[in-house]
């Protein structure tokens, strides 16, 4: 039986404290030549795609907007397209909203984009609510948070009906006959849903993928099963082997209901990592860029997004609060999705309490460990060695490789790790397709 | 090296604007929608030393008729893809600014002036038709609009595309060029008091900002609108940097001219340099008898003459040389050509017209600036937002400034 693959993609660093600004490594995070060195390195390693994020407002706290974390960002569309022109084969995938979009004009923008990279077109479903994000829209704040799923349901099932308005076949420019079009109703659909009322006729002609690959984050139930019904690929969280192998088996598990087969769904968990000559050196320099990521002042930020309060007054050296948090509605933060994690802020709080005591950590510290713990540090053959692991073990089917320094936070895994997981062979050597759809061993669309 | 106080643009449609130029033998109809098509053509813009070329877009299919080109990319993403595979031409897509969202077009516009290093601008198009608003679901088009019998509605349309403009442009200004700060002592890496909120209230959006994304190479991209009425000629006076009118002939340019100047003037900004290029429709070879015998040709194939808001010109690059003189002399400051069939237009406007300029000292002889706004005269703006360090007069610093925490508070 030949060696289960793995897929990798490579996220763009992002604007939280993940990413270390500070470090004389660090170059600009706007410039395009930081995004082409950063694409370039990564199709190098034969890298299944890049994935940029993007959030649509700048994150406020304490009503200011947060400044000590990586701040600006470009348009994902426009900064794919360029990036097509600088590679030939790697996956461009990014992030955009279903509730701040309208299905016509993102579904013209993916087939554009697919088309203008010869399908390598990717797109990460997500969704919001917030009306904070919605003071930047024509529509502004409105739509309640147990329809966000419906909304982007719909919204993803309009598109399909877009995608799918052209068979693939109707551009014959018959110079001779004079026919463009064998098709004259080309591209006409109709759209009459809750959210959606919109009909004519769509103006891209089928794109090489049909579609654009299709990628899914969150770990909520709702999440899970958007996934197992319509992705291709779905990013998690989870860092460990065992909630891995539970995930995995959780979420495969759905693909059956949807009549959907096993390796149709690629699960790729977020994954931050550090190399190091030795393992010594390795987690010497684990626990440096943990202290970067996590200064003073943003070990206060995120115990006021856990507190849901103003604790500008407190030491991060000191101990944590003594008062729990304000539980309800978080006031403190604005744009950004992590503080939804904390379902139940009190329990979390006696969770670091908990280790604060049996540890003797200070507040920063507290921080350090509950949030920023790299998923995989070592030496580049025991990196190799794990990650294969995990794929080989179903835990999932590669990652999603998170660097803490740009443009150059992906060059010594391409140079060191990507040659291991070859040899062992995990891992293509060379790129046996052109499309994403076919990095992904995904079977083609039908038109 | 010699530069001209003279500029060409190319409008960049398809196979070209004439209806059956897809079926001439140069003509790529099947290469319509891969990069490599639209790569070339501005290659070859760049080869002429255009200023600029423009590329059309629409919300919904071109046409109806099975005959002509149907279907086209996203022209902000063609223009994306384009732009790092070019160092100099000026680069401007067409937004739909009718049911689009300003925020989206502005960082848009944003990126593509960082992926081509300070050469982006963008026309921007209204949309009246009731088809195009039925892509979008969100809002019905006034009946009037379309036989043009509802006047109001329509200068409706061209106030929300000066607001939408507006926003564009606040969005650009809302980080100063100093924002980013990387102070490692206070571990900020934005200064907060040099990113804006915006807190624009119009009748059809309102937007709060800051953008996403930091102010573009250029500070301002270069904002241009086609014109043919009125309204357009207000938006252009109100809001442009660079307006294409479609004249007749020189003495119809001069007055197209005059009208944009009057409204510039009324909006306050009679001090500002407009640009405003005519737009002609060419078919170019080197005999008058070839070029009319191509156009009879396609003609032929349509089935009736093809006509143009602009005016059509058949015949040799020496003698659109001429017109382009003429209405240069007539106070225009460029022209924009539409090519009849590409590439066989474009070619004889970058190895013909543009060697007969530059014969006659009338076009540079090679790129004289790296961004869009410098080959076309424009400074670099100063931030609307930003207060100068040292002011020339005591409390010479906007009043109504508003910074971040400020706001806030």
């Amino acid at each position: 039986m030949p060696r289960k693959q793995i897929h990798l993609a490579a996220h763009f660093p992002g604007v939280n404290n993940t990413t270390v600004w500070s470090d004389p490594a660090a170059g600009s995070h706007i410039e395009f030549s930081s995004f082409a060195h950063f694409a370039r390195t990564a199709e190098r390693a034969k890298f299944d795609f890049l994935f940029l994020a993007e959030g649509l407002r700048l994150r406020e706290q304490n009503g200011l907007i947060y400044d000590l974390d990586v701040v600006g960002r470009p348009d994902t569309f426009t900064i794919l397209a360029a990036l097509a022109a600088v590679t030939d084969r790697l996956g461009l995938t990014g992030t955009i909203n279903s509730t701040f979009n309208e299905p016509y004009e993102v579904a013209r923008q993916f087939a554009s984009l697919d088309h203008l990279s010869a399908g390598r077109a990717g797109w990460n479903v997500v969704t919001s609510w917030d009306a904070f994000t919605g003071e930047n829209f024509r529509r502004g704040g409105f739509l309640p948070q147990e329809k966000r799923y419906d909304r982007a349901r719909e919204f993803l099932a309009a598109t399909r009906e877009l995608f799918d308005s052209w068979r693939g076949d109707e551009v014959v420019a018959d110079k001779e006959q004079g026919t463009f079009l064998a098709d004259p109703d080309a591209g006409r659909f109709g759209v009459h849903s809750e959210q959606f009322d919109i009909e004519g006729r769509f103006s891209v002609p089928r794109s090489p993928q049909g579609r654009p690959v299709i990628l899914q984050a969150g770990d909520s139930e709702e999440g899970r099963e958007f996934a197992a019904a319509d992705a291709d690929a779905i990013f998690t969280r989870h860092g460990t082997l065992e909630a891995g192998r539970v995930f995995y088996s959780d979420v495969k598990g759905r693909l059956a209901r949807y009549g959907r087969g096993h390796g149709e769904l690629k699960i790729m968990p977020a994954t931050t990592f550090v190399l190091g000559d030795t393992e010594a050196d390795a987690h010497e320099k684990a626990h440096l860029i943990r202290s970067q990521q996590v200064s003073g002042q943003t070990a206060i930020k995120f115990a006021e997004q856990l507190w849901n309060r103003d604790l500008s007054d407190r030491d991060p050296d000191g101990p944590l609060p003594e008062e729990d948090p304000v539980v309800g509605e978080n006031t403190i933060a604005k744009g950004r999705a992590s503080v939804r994690m904390y379902r139940d802020p009190v329990a979390i709080a006696n969770e670091w309490r908990a280790l604060a005591e049996a540890k003797k950590l200070s507040l920063r510290q507290v921080v350090i460990e509950t949030t920023s713990r790299q998923n995989f540090i070592g030496t580049p053959a025991t990196v190799a060695a794990t990650m294969d692991e995990f794929v080989q073990t179903d835990a999932c089917d590669g990652f999603v490789l998170v660097p803490h320094i740009t443009p150059g936070g992906l060059d010594d895994f391409a140079d060191t790790v990507v040659p291991l997981l070859q040899e062992r062979g995990s891992f293509r050597t060379e790129y046996t397709g052109t499309t994403l759809r076919e990095h992904l061993s995904l079977r083609p669309l039908r038109g | 090296m010699a530069t001209a106080d003279f500029h060409l643009a190319v409008a960049l449609d398809g196979t070209g604007w004439h209806p059956t130029s897809w079926r001439e033998p140069e003509a790529r109809p099947r290469d319509l929608f891969a990069a490599g098509y639209w790569a070339d053509l501005v290659a070859e813009a760049e080869r002429g030393l255009l200023d600029l070329v423009t590329i059309e877009d629409t919300l919904g299919l071109q046409s109806d008729d099975p005959r002509q080109v149907g279907g086209r990319l996203d022209a902000v993403l063609v223009a994306a893809r384009v732009a790092p595979l070019t160092r100099h031409v000026g680069i401007v897509p067409t937004q739909v600014v009718t049911h689009t969202e300003p925020f989206h077009a502005s960082k848009a516009i944003a990126t593509l002036d960082y992926v081509s290093t300070g050469r982006a601008g963008v026309r921007v198009r209204v949309s009246h038709c009731p088809d195009e608003a039925a892509l979008f679901g969100r809002r019905t088009v006034a009946a009037g609009l379309l036989d043009d019998t509802d006047p109001a509605a329509l200068a409706e349309l061209f106030d929300e595309a000066a607001d939408y403009v507006e926003v564009l442009r606040r969005l650009w200004d809302s980080w100063e060029d100093d924002a980013e700060i990387r102070d490692a002592a206070t571990g900020r890496f934005v200064d907060r008091e040099k990113l804006h909120y915006i807190d624009f209230h119009g009748a059809q959006f309102s937007v709060r900002g800051p953008s996403i994304t930091p102010r573009p190479p250029q500070g301002q991209p270069v904002v241009a609108a086609l014109a043919h009425r009125d309204v357009a000629f207000r938006l252009v006076g109100r809001s442009a940097d660079l307006g294409f009118v479609t004249p007749r002939d020189a003495a119809d340019a001069a007055d197209l001219l005059g009208t944009i100047r009057t409204e510039q003037e009324a909006a306050g900004r009679g001090g500002e340099t407009v640009h405003v290029f005519g737009d002609v429709v060419v078919f170019l070879d080197a005999s008058a008898a070839a070029a009319a015998e191509r156009k009879e040709r396609l003609d032929g194939l349509l089935g009736h003459e093809y006509r143009s808001d602009a005016h059509v010109f058949v015949g040799t690059p020496a003698e659109l040389a001429d017109l382009a003189l003429e209405w240069r002399a007539a106070g225009l400051s460029g022209l924009r050509l539409r090519p009849g069939a590409l590439p066989h237009d474009l070619e004889q406007i970058t190895r013909g017209l543009v060697p007969e300029l530059q014969r006659r000292g009338a076009f540079r002889t090679g790129y004289e600036a790296d961004t869009l706004r410098g080959l076309l005269g424009l400074s670099r703006p100063a931030n609307r937002y930003a207060v100068l360090e040292h002011p020339e007069t005591p409390g010479s610093a906007p009043a109504a400034r508003r910074t971040a925490s400020q706001h806030t508070h």
